[in-house]
């Protein structure tokens, strides 16, 4: 049996750890099936019409199960987080219930238009459609990541006693929603969505454009191919820089609002300055195992990086270590890891773009077989980058589930036992891994099948619904 | 901020908005259990067709429009946590293994449809299948489960009126299912659902008779108000209704038939939300004006939702209209 706490956070983080997936899919995806279908309304050309469709199908099964997982995180905060929900409702409970009237709503709703009404609505509605799908996705960001942000920088709020609790009031609902942390996490996730699903792109279709050009091997819908390339390509040009600079302008705010994470991040146990940025550290002893010490013993480091980076320019500025913070302390190794591994994609990303960037520029983007391979091993690394960023962010600021407010611990359900947190903690890891590996089948099948032929859409009108219904 | 100290100092408009978030976030519960309960309805029938091309004329029907119909679900829980987050967090937590149950059940249903028409070979679709009717039926049952015990103020997992309530809903859906599958087939199938609607509904009335009946025997505390004449009269509506849902699936009057199925359920939301109040949650005594948010979450929110809700109607008319009428042969999911 494990204690109701320990459950209840593995499940949540469990949960988070799967759902995110899809709105990132969702999201990434969103601006490519604009264009897609602004350019198939447009021009009318085959291709963008089989890359509307073909995306749009990854889209809708993406979708279908990023609800599923998604109405099981809403609900963890009544079922597992019982303690938090009644404390910190009043003003957290408002950007989720208004995402799921403001942009929920307007996502689904439209989704079936987009996804089945083709040929039921004319064009102007379907581009409505394709606007609304995207902007639904984006919205919803918003109004989580407005509801994350306050919890990483709590502000606006009053604490008062109701019914015999401490309740959380909002008075100031600019201050607690419009936080300057709301602000870098969208930037940071919503670049973050495009680029991933750029990556996606890229190594999917790099694979059968090597396979065409490099191997010579038959591969039916070349164009397309090709055109997925190119598209993705420009997608990762425009965001993995992006992602570098705003991130640097991020981190600076961590360390400025949530200084035991950002020491947590660099492995900073004992204030100091001129600290170096340590690429790599290692332990100081075997019981310290999981404890990155990065000041005392072997380490490879860039002398001043990590001040130069937190404070923007000054490899004097001063780090406050753990030690300076009471109480316990956020699992070290787990963050400073998962940070450095995502900021070593992040620059490889950029690395991809650039280099994919100058094959095109020297027309060599098809023939380049190293650069293909390399985009196709990159493909789900923009996702895997996503899930190091969300631990950095939701396990660096342990113990806390609202900064320096309410400790995770104290957050939990107070009647939850242990067997029932483990049945359905037990539950979901098993549900979890079918749907993932459902998902995965799914997507490899709809690939196989590749884009829809346009031969046949003529002769077996109207067929997108018959089309569809291979979704 | 003279804005943010007038929106803190006193209801919008004088309005007694405790209660009208009481009233909305039934109506939101009403609106989910119509819309998603054609749903779970078709998926209850499905497993009456063993012909793969009205299998899929099923699914077909439902396919634009169940994932919208299921985000009423998520607001009807966004806007509890946000109105009465005490009673969402009481209510969640204390019906732990039950709102997992409504998970798990809501995630076949979900991906049922959507992993049927993934391949086409029998065993496949055999399993998918079974999934979907599998969901289709857990789903209103434990959702029934959930509301009797929330009303009961029961915190034992199943009761005895749970059960009923659980049934209840499930003919409810059912019934549901069948007005909204008149209305998107044709020929013999639609002929064919005549009997099933005629069916379910008695099983329904059946049902009513005898939960509201186990009601007033085992909870003593709701025989007052079961005898109030607004309760008597949605007793009385919802015998009205019936006759009428009878009568225009006898006369081919589809879009009647279905009018009076939605009027069914809100009837029957109406009826517990009545039982309820002025409570919102009898297991800890917590009534609406003790639970609600402080005045100024609760005037953003009003003020949110009066925005936002009329515009959600409006996305309902324009997907509905693009996908209204029977859907052609040609057309699958």
């Amino acid at each position: 049996m494990v204690d109701p706490v320990i459950a209840s956070r593995l499940q949540f983080a469990l949960t988070t750890i799967v759902h995110i997936i899809f709105p990132v899919v969702s999201m990434g995806l969103a601006p490519f099936l604009l264009y897609f279908t602004w350019k198939d309304i447009r021009t009318g050309e085959p291709v963008y019409e089989q890359l509307r469709r073909f995306w749009t199908r990854i889209f809708a099964v993406s979708f279908v199960v990023g609800t599923v997982t998604g109405i099981v995180l809403e609900f963890e905060f009544g079922t597992n987080f019982a303690a938090f929900a009644t404390t910190a409702g009043p003003l957290f409970g408002g950007p989720l219930a208004v995402e799921g009237m403001m942009a929920f709503m307007l996502e689904a709703t439209f989704l079936g238009v987009f996804v089945f009404g083709r040929e039921r609505v004319g064009d102007a509605l379907y581009m409505i459609s394709a606007v609304a799908v995207g902007l639904g996705t984006w919205l919803s960001a918003v109004w989580i990541l407005i509801a994350n942000s306050w919890m990483q920088m709590p502000r606006g709020y009053e604490l008062v006693t109701r019914n015999g609790e401490q309740v959380i009031h909002l008075v100031d609902p600019i201050a607690a929603y419009a936080t300057p942390r709301f602000f870098w996490m969208f930037v940071h996730m919503q670049n973050a969505s495009v680029e991933s699903v750029s990556l996606a792109m890229a190594g999917l279709s790099a694979y059968f454009v090597f396979k065409h050009h490099v191997w010579e091997r038959p591969v039916d819908h070349v164009t397309f191919w090709e055109t997925t390339l190119k598209i993705a390509v420009v997608g990762l040009l425009i965001t993995a820089p992006l992602q570098v600079f705003h991130g640097d302008l991020y981190a600076r705010h961590v360390y400025e609002t949530q200084p035991q994470k950002f020491a947590a991040m660099e492995a900073v146990w004992e204030t100091d300055s001129y600290v170096p940025e340590y690429l790599i550290a290692f332990p100081t002893s075997i019981e310290s195992l999981l404890d990155p010490r990065a000041k005392e013993i072997f380490g490879i480091g860039i002398p001043g990086g990590a001040s130069w980076l937190a404070s923007g320019g000054d490899p004097q500025a001063t780090i406050r270590g753990l030690e300076e913070f009471e109480g316990p302390q956020p699992p070290v190794a787990v963050v400073f890891w998962s940070f450095r591994i995502m900021v070593a994609l992040g620059f490889w990303f950029v690395t991809l773009a650039f280099w994919s960037g100058y094959r095109w520029y020297r027309g060599e983007l098809f023939a380049d077989d190293l650069l293909h391979k390399a985009l196709m091993a990159s493909s789900p690394l923009g996702v895997l980058a996503v899930e190091l960023g969300w631990v950095v962010t939701e396990v660096g600021r342990q113990p806390w589930i609202i900064q320096g407010v309410m400790k995770t611990s104290e957050g939990v359900s107070p009647g939850l036992t242990g067997a029932e947190a483990t049945a359905t903690l037990v539950g979901f890891a098993a549900a979890y891994l079918g749907l993932l590996t459902l998902y995965g089948y799914v997507i490899t099948r709809l690939i196989r099948a590749g884009p829809p032929d346009r031969a046949d859409l003529v002769t077996t009108a109207p067929t997108e619904s018959e089309v569809a219904a291979d979704d | 901020m003279t804005s943010v100290e007038t929106l803190s100092s006193g209801p919008l408009f004088g309005l007694p908005l405790p209660d009208l978030w009481f009233g909305l976030l039934f109506f939101i519960f009403a609106t989910f259990l119509f819309l998603d309960g054609f749903d779970f309805g078709v998926g209850a029938l499905f497993v009456t067709r063993e012909d793969a091309a009205e299998r899929e004329q099923f699914l077909a029907a439902i396919g634009p429009f169940w994932d919208g119909n299921e985000v009423w679900l998520v607001v009807f829980g966004g806007a509890l946590f946000a109105a009465f987050p005490p009673v969402y967090a009481n209510l969640f937590s204390r019906h732990y293994l039950l709102m997992f149950a409504i998970l798990g059940a809501l995630l076949l249903r979900g991906l049922a449809p959507e992993m049927y028409e993934q391949r086409h070979d029998e065993r496949w679709q055999r399993w998918w299948g079974r999934s979907f009717v599998a969901g289709s039926l857990a789903t209103p049952f434990f959702l029934g489960l959930f509301t009797a015990n929330w009303l009961l103020g029961s915190t034992a997992l199943v009761t005895l009126p749970g059960v009923l309530v659980g049934l209840t809903v499930v003919a409810l859906t059912v019934v549901d299912g069948v007005a909204f599958l008149r209305l998107k087939t044709r020929g013999d199938l639609r002929a064919d659902l005549q009997a099933d609607g005629y069916r379910a509904l008695a099983a329904y009335l059946v049902l009513v008779v005898a939960t509201l009946a186990g009601i007033y025997a085992l909870a003593p505390s709701l025989r007052a108000t079961m005898r109030s004449p607004l309760v008597l009269g949605l007793v009385g509506l919802t015998l009205v209704l019936a006759a009428a849902y009878a009568l225009a699936t006898r006369r081919n009057r589809y879009y009647l038939a279905f009018v009076a199925a939605a009027g069914l359920v809100f009837a029957l939301v109406a009826v517990v939300a009545a039982l309820l109040y002025p409570s919102v949650d009898p297991a800890t005594g917590l009534t609406v004006e003790a639970a609600i948010v402080p005045t100024l979450s609760l005037n953003l929110m009003s003020i949110g939702a009066a925005l936002l809700l009329p515009l959600v109607f409006v996305y309902f008319v324009v997907l509905y209209s693009a996908f209204s009428g029977p859907i052609e042969a040609e057309e699958s999911y």
